[in-house]
């Protein structure tokens, strides 16, 4: 017998024939039809327990009530809370991906100290131990002053119980991060003379005259504002948006009317000019409530008729006319300021003069218009008793200047930090401390706030993720993310009632992680003696559940606390200046319409064209960057690939020899990016417009290194009125690389 | 012309001429081999029957233990709600499944009676408070949706029904998990070739399909009937 070729041949003949007849084939033809559904790294949710718990979003100010949907111990789902006053059932793109904050790659998962450049697991205890030390030491040679804390609110218990800390020990540098509440705060103090946070009743008002605010871009309470805009859809609400480009909102809008950046203000002032000069204004009002109308009214009369704005502002004098009419003729007027997502404070003095036109319309308090909103009171802890050090540490003036003889007016003065700090010989900050924002990412001119960050002896992070800022830390003690901690929100973003939100455990803490008012409390009690004194309590949540008082149980069944039977003071009461009445001027900030823009810095010769930044829905610019679902939405012309897209007119384009998705070199006088040129009509000429929220070096590969971070290409311009910053932009430059 | 033709032809012709010799030598060859070759057809035939119907099966599946043995004929004598006892539905109506080890402890939380998977399961899972692994033979692929409270608290159907007499077993038999898919045997059956005796001897679509259509019940969800793929898929 010879085993050849054929007998070969006839072999595997025989099998393939013997193999129909076996259930092999078909067996594995559907196993691996199986396998196809089942890709092993496709995550599927567990088998288990359907649960709900019922929390608020904090990922932005917002105040969103949300309903996480659980399966046994995981959780699979986040949906808007129903009936919530905020935002009834809707939720964003960020609050819709809160899961992924909770799992994704970024958390820090114990305490990091950074030994010789890179960081080392230690202990909490080690961590807090070596913190209190270091403040022991600092303390005792005098020096409690030079301790700040940079926090993104200072309303709620978590921020309180920082800010008890500090002036116990002896610090008064709690510094909040800046926003418009800055100069809306600054607004009604001045004009109206209360501490107060403005409340919008938006969802009622029938003219809606934004001064560049995102209105659907992420400007207040974003999801909040969704629904206003659906009623003023229904309502037939006329929405008027003023801005160099053409956003989302403005494109939603009734009319676009496209300004040149800066100059909002003094339209404001020609809009005030027609209704004076027509005697549109509510007569009642301006008599009886308010004072320094005649000495405000001289200056506006004379210097802003519509043909002297029309050539400041680009707009012309008939839409000048006619916008005032209809705005003074509305029902229920409402004009709102603040650009973007509103978190540069801007102008003090352009949010007095947009604040001025609803005073002209006589909408303070009323509804459609403005409201004062108090701030939330029901923190009520016992006096502070406090030791000499403490009291010689607080008087020794702000870190940021805020509150000093240049910036009586400011409370918080985040912005003019770098430039203190790299000017000062020796660090005037031993040790700062950052809870829920990130400044290296977040601030102005990025490259100036590195600096100063290295020249800090000691930053510790409490960020549950490792941010920009946590990066550059000597120390991290993490918090839990929102969804593993309890937290009352106090809802600052301009809703209309006093509200608070409470933020509670919806899954038990995922990594070695502790509440930050918990380490607050610790540390208190490490240092010991009066500042251990201050803090009574054993833990953040028995602190919270005493402070709460009887709004606990309604904040723990309920999610929010609404104070229904809240209306806001009626005109006679409502103004508590030393007139009693609303003020059109201050002479504290020479608040008359001597209006100038704000030029953007840099020279025009070497930088013709002009920078803005724009926000939207689907970028995350603040403390918590865009988890991977969120920056997924990102249209491909504002980001392709790694390159970010920047904004050009066609005008603009042709003679640089720009091209659609050509790249481009941008510089301005604080850095410069290679970018890629998106042409664009919805937008002035000689105005190059940037996302912000974009260009993160740290977080996960998903958002790390894809574009370009505004901040390094834009520095802050203070504000003289306020010292806040006022920057809108930069002077720029673009040239074909 | 003509010239340069013929011997064309001629060359044409004597290649066929060699060629065909070529042929008959090989016709020899195979008339000499022919009744190997139908031998080895009958090995290859024979052979792929014993790896197909033998040894692929053995491949396919590995076996794995569960991480504590049970006596669900035990726990049935103990009980007062048969199978519901410990695999109960939930008050939103869904199923539980196999049971949670906080179920186990509201009888377990010492260690009863002699046995050691009982010493055990209290060493490894209740003191350490972890939940015990179990490997749920009639797990099925994620893919597919399934009411347990249709067919019980609907259709009335009896657990045996479906999952056999797995209340009186003694011991918890092997699992053997399907290596390329990754899911149990139960779900195609114990048979390779597919075939069954009782109803809960396979658990495929087709085995759903055929009870659907025996009892006449939401033929829709069949997949026969438009828009009847997402009742059980999803
Ligand atoms: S708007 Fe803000 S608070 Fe509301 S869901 Fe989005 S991120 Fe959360």
């Amino acid at each position: 017998m010879k085993i050849d070729r054929r007998s070969f041949l006839s072999f595997v003949i025989g099998g393939a024939a013997g193999t129909a007849f076996t259930p092999l084939p078909w067996k594995l033809t559907d196993d691996s039809a199986i396998w196809t559904q089942m890709w092993p790294w496709t995550p599927v949710p567990d088998y288990g327990e359907v649960s709900y718990v019922n929390s608020t979003c904090t990922l932005c100010p917002g105040g969103c009530g949300i309903t996480v949907r659980k399966i046994e111990e995981r959780v699979v789902k986040i949906e808007g809370l129903s009936g919530h006053p905020v935002n009834d059932g809707g939720l964003c793109l960020l609050g819709l991906s809160g899961a992924q904050l909770l799992y994704g790659p970024r958390r820090v998962k114990t305490p990091l100290k950074k030994v010789n450049g890179k960081f080392r697991r230690i202990s909490w205890d080690e961590a807090i131990g070596e913190l209190a030390t270091k403040l022991a030491d600092l303390r005792a040679k005098g020096g409690s002053h030079k301790v700040a804390f940079i926090a993104a609110s200072d309303q709620g218990t978590l921020p309180e119980l920082i800010n008890r800390f500090l002036t116990v020990y002896g610090s008064p540098n709690f510094i909040r991060t800046p926003s418009i509440l800055d100069s809306y705060e600054l607004t009604l103090d001045l004009m109206h003379g209360v501490q107060a946070l403005p409340g919008f009743d938006i969802e009622n008002t029938d003219f809606v005259l934004s001064f560049g605010s995102g209105l659907l871009d992420g400007w207040g309470s974003p999801v909040h504002m969704f629904r206003a805009n659906s009623s003023w859809r229904d309502r037939k609400s006329t929405v008027v948006q003023i801005e160099p480009r053409l956003s989302n909102t403005a494109a939603k809008s009734d009319k676009w009317i496209p300004i040149k950046p800066g100059t909002e203000g003094a339209l404001a002032l020609g809009l005030a000019h027609v209704i004076i000069k027509e005697s549109l204004y509510k007569k009642d009002f301006v008599h009886n409530y308010t004072i320094g109308f005649e000495k405000w009214r001289r200056p506006v009369v004379d210097g802003f008729s519509p043909d002297i704005v029309a050539k400041i502002t680009d707009v012309d004098q008939t839409t000048i006319t006619d916008l005032a009419r209809k705005f003074a003729r509305a029902s229920k007027p409402l004009a709102v300021c603040g650009r973007g997502r509103g978190t540069t404070p801007g102008s003090l003095k352009e949010f007095m003069a947009v604040h001025a036109l609803n005073a002209l319309v006589g909408n303070l308090n009323m509804a459609g218009g403005l409201w004062t909103i108090p701030d939330a009171d029901y923190i009520d802890w016992p006096e502070l008793e406090m030791d000499d050090t403490a009291s010689t540490g607080m008087q020794k003036g702000r870190i940021d200047g805020a509150g000093s003889q240049n910036y009586p007016h400011a409370r918080y003065l985040f912005n003019r930090l770098s430039e203190v700090i790299n000017s000062a010989s020796s660090p005037p900050i031993d040790v700062l401390g950052v809870v829920g924002s990130n400044p290296v990412y977040t601030a102005p001119d990025t490259l100036s706030t590195k600096e100063a960050f290295e020249k800090i002896p000691l930053v510790v992070s409490f960020s549950s993720y490792m941010d920009e800022t946590a990066e550059m830390a000597d120390l991290i003690l993490p918090n839990h993310i929102y969804l593993e901690r309890y937290e009352d929100v106090p809802v600052i973003s301009g809703i209309k009632y006093p509200l608070i939100g409470l933020a509670k455990p919806v899954i038990d803490p995922q990594f070695n992680t502790k509440h930050t008012g918990d380490v607050i409390i610790l540390l208190a009690q490490a240092l010991g003696g009066f500042i251990a004194n201050a803090f009574p309590w054993e833990s953040y949540e028995a602190c919270l559940e005493e402070t709460l008082g009887d709004k606990w149980e309604t904040l723990l069944q309920q999610g929010f606390w609404l104070n229904v039977s809240f209306s806001p003071p009626s005109w006679a009461k409502a103004f508590e200046t030393a007139s009693g009445k609303f003020e059109f001027v201050n002479d504290q900030i020479d608040a008359l319409p001597r209006f100038s823009s704000l030029k953007p810095e840099g020279k025009e010769a070497s930088f013709p064209l002009v920078l803005i930044p724009y926000d939207s829905m689907r970028l995350q610019r603040e403390f918590i960057g865009n988890p991977p679902f969120v920056i997924k939405t990102v249209e491909d012309t504002v980001l392709k690939a790694n390159d970010v897209l920047v904004e050009i007119s066609p005008d603009t384009a042709r003679p640089l020899g720009l091209k659609e998705g050509g790249y481009a070199e941008l510089s301005t006088p604080k850095g410069s990016a290679r970018v890629k040129v998106h042409i664009y009509d919805g937008i002035k000429p000689g105005l190059v417009a940037i996302p912000a929220g974009l260009g993160h070096t740290a977080y996960s590969k998903y958002l790390a290194g894809k574009g370009v971070n505004i901040n390094s290409l834009i520095g802050p311009v203070e504000d003289p009125a306020s010292g806040h910053d006022a920057a809108w932009g930069i002077r720029a430059k673009l040239s074909k690389a | 012309m003509s010239t340069l033709d013929d011997q064309a032809n001629q060359a044409v012709n004597a290649e066929t001429s060699e060629a065909e010799e070529t042929a008959f030598q090989v016709n020899d060859q195979r008339k000499g081999s022919g009744g190997y070759i139908i031998l080895f057809f009958i090995l290859g035939f024979v052979a792929s029957l014993i790896v197909g119907w033998v040894i692929f099966p053995k491949l396919l599946y590995s076996q794995r233990k569960q991480p504590v043995e049970f006596n669900h004929a035990l726990h049935n004598g103990e009980v007062d709600e048969a199978c519901e006892s410990c695999h109960f539905f939930r008050e939103d109506g869904s199923y539980s499944g196999v049971p949670k080890l906080a179920q186990c402890i509201d009888c377990h939380e010492e260690v009863q009676g002699e046995s050691e998977a009982e010493a055990k399961f209290v060493s490894e899972y209740v003191q350490k408070n972890r939940e015990v692994p179990w490997l749920v033979y009639s797990r099925q692929p994620p893919c597919v949706f399934f009411s347990h409270a249709a067919h019980v608290k609907k259709a009335g159907m009896e657990c045996v029904e479906c999952h056999g007499p797995i209340g009186e077993s003694e011991s918890l038999k092997p699992y053997e998990q399907n290596r390329i898919t990754g899911y149990s045997r139960d779900i195609w059956g114990a048979n390779i070739a597919g075939l069954k005796k009782n109803a809960w001897d396979r658990m495929k679509m087709d085995d759903c399909v055929e009870c659907h259509r025996t009892n006449n019940v939401n033929q829709g969800s069949v997949q026969t009937h438009k828009g009847g793929c997402f009742v059980c898929h999803h």
